[in-house]
């Protein structure tokens, strides 16, 4: 179990080095996408339109965070990880098209989304569950928000400038490997010892 | 003292901030056990982010999760409380409106048939209001916020009666399994047996109203919470599905007798943020604490 401090943007060189079960703390810019953000996103690119910030080497965060509004900007209250899953029918897409080099989320994902990180060089970055302060902590600036009055607070993608985000569990990295369909496939057989 | 009821709203705000905000006495002991214990490092790094995370949120005041749950309460009430029951209602669902804004908590209650959210944790059954009768002049009531991802696995089981208690460990460890990472491992697990179905999953919701850092004081129940403990950890899901010893910090059990043919057994999650406090009226007094 290394453990790695990452600057966005990130290259593919950096990613291919991570191997399930490091650890990650993450500078730089990231930016926040759920199910509305992921289909918004890719529908702009597939008719033709842009998308107003550079989204390569960044990594995208699954939360719908509590935000409160300052004079002059937003400060993030919490923003702990929403579950991955749901997005999964829309990962590899938005990996193949945005050139994110990571995902954070939790829960974690499933095939297409670990043949993505293979593809293209990225990886899963699982957050912890409820810790939603301690990421709140890390967040120092909302550089911008996008689509909000359309997609609202928890679904507009809210572009962040962190300091040492973490800690982030390497659970798919770029080689194939999936940590969380492991441990799962592992409980299942041990469930079965265990019930016999 | 006779006690009014802005008093007892501005306690409940009390109560529900302390709720969200700081994880009750037993429950952090839990968690810390498990830290010390975890034979996984991944387990490790995620229990440690729990205990910091815990602390920064006690110091600040605010939320321990960004889900802060659907609110629900429990009241016991006394027949010489001053109060009527129906009044302590009302005051509940003003508190939860108030506490929503100065907390801040998420508004959580969604109409799917207006798809709109009322946007202060208050709609049509929202918050979830149990009244319950007793003698004398008491009133105690449980806050108990509830957050998404663990009710997300809720089970209701129905086992052959012949199986006995040995169905209710296997359905419980099957019920862990089945929710893997979703809850927000580690958890800790509500066990309702008997009665008729509604009845099992509300003693199953009250046994997460126990102490988590101590088992059932009879024996024979303690054994089969313990059991089930076990067995669910031997599965290896661990803390948040990453692997580990910890998928499961305790089980509480609750019961009732059963009808002749059935044997239903209630399973209900609660993530690592077990979120309670209690407000009672004591010698004249309105106590809050967790």
């Amino acid at each position: 179990m290394a453990e790695y401090h990452l600057k966005t943007p990130i290259s593919e060189e950096d990613v291919r080095r991570l191997r399930v079960g490091d650890i990650v703390y993450v500078s730089g810019k990231i930016f926040t996408a759920r199910d509305a953000a992921h289909k918004k996103m890719i529908e702009i690119i597939k008719s033709g339109g842009e998308i107003p910030f550079e989204t390569k080497g960044l990594l995208v965060y699954h939360v719908g965070p509590v935000v409160r509004k300052l004079d002059k900007g937003w400060k993030i209250i919490a923003a702990g990880p929403t579950t991955s899953a749901r997005m999964e029918a829309l990962e590899a897409d938005f990996i193949r098209i945005f050139g994110v080099r990571g995902i954070i989320g939790k829960g974690g994902m499933f095939e297409r989304t670990t043949k993505a990180c293979m593809e293209f060089g990225a990886f899963y970055g699982a957050f912890v569950g409820g810790c939603a302060i301690l990421a709140a902590n890390s967040i120092e600036e909302v550089e911008a928000v996008y689509w909000l009055d359309e997609l609202g607070v928890p679904e507009a993608v809210w572009l962040l400038r962190v300091n040492k985000f973490g800690p982030l569990t390497v659970a798919i990295d770029s080689h194939g490997n999936n940590l969380f369909m492991d441990v799962l496939s592992k409980a299942e057989s041990n469930l079965r010892k265990i019930l016999q | 003292m006779p006690v009014d009821e802005d008093t007892i709203k501005q306690k409940l705000i009390k109560a529900i901030t302390l709720a969200e905000t700081s994880l009750p006495p037993d429950v952090e002991t839990v968690i810390k056990r498990a830290y010390e214990t975890e034979e996984s490092d991944v387990g490790r790094a995620q229990l440690h982010a729990i205990l910091q995370n815990i602390e920064i949120a006690r110091e600040k005041k605010l939320p321990i999760c960004q889900d802060t749950g659907l609110l629900g309460y429990i009241v016991e009430i006394g027949d010489d409380f001053p109060i009527r029951p129906g009044r302590i209602v009302k005051i509940l669902t003003e508190a939860t409106i108030e506490a929503t804004e100065k907390i801040p908590l998420r508004p959580n209650a969604i109409d799917f048939w207006a798809e709109k959210n009322t946007g202060n944790n208050v709609g049509v059954g929202i918050p979830i209001i149990r009244v319950e009768p007793c003698d004398g002049d008491r009133l105690r009531i449980v806050v108990f916020p509830k957050g998404g991802g663990s009710s997300y696995v809720a089970k209701l089981y129905s086992i052959p009666p012949a199986r006995g208690i040995e169905g209710v460990v296997d359905v419980a460890v099957r019920a862990v399994y089945d929710a893997g990472p979703k809850p927000c491992p580690p958890t800790f697990l509500g066990i309702g047996i008997g009665g008729t179905e509604d009845k099992a999953m509300l003693l199953a919701k009250k046994a997460l109203m126990r102490r988590m850092d101590e088992n059932s004081d009879v024996e024979k129940i303690a054994r089969v919470e313990r059991e089930i403990v076990e067995k669910a950890n031997m599965l290896g899901i661990g803390p948040m599905g990453l692997g580990g010893k910890w998928t499961v910090l305790n089980a509480r059990i609750e019961w009732a007798c059963r009808h002749p043919a059935t044997f239903l057994v209630g399973v209900v999650f609660n993530c690592w943020a077990l979120r309670r406090a209690f407000l009672e009226y004591k010698d004249g007094d309105v106590i809050v604490y967790q």
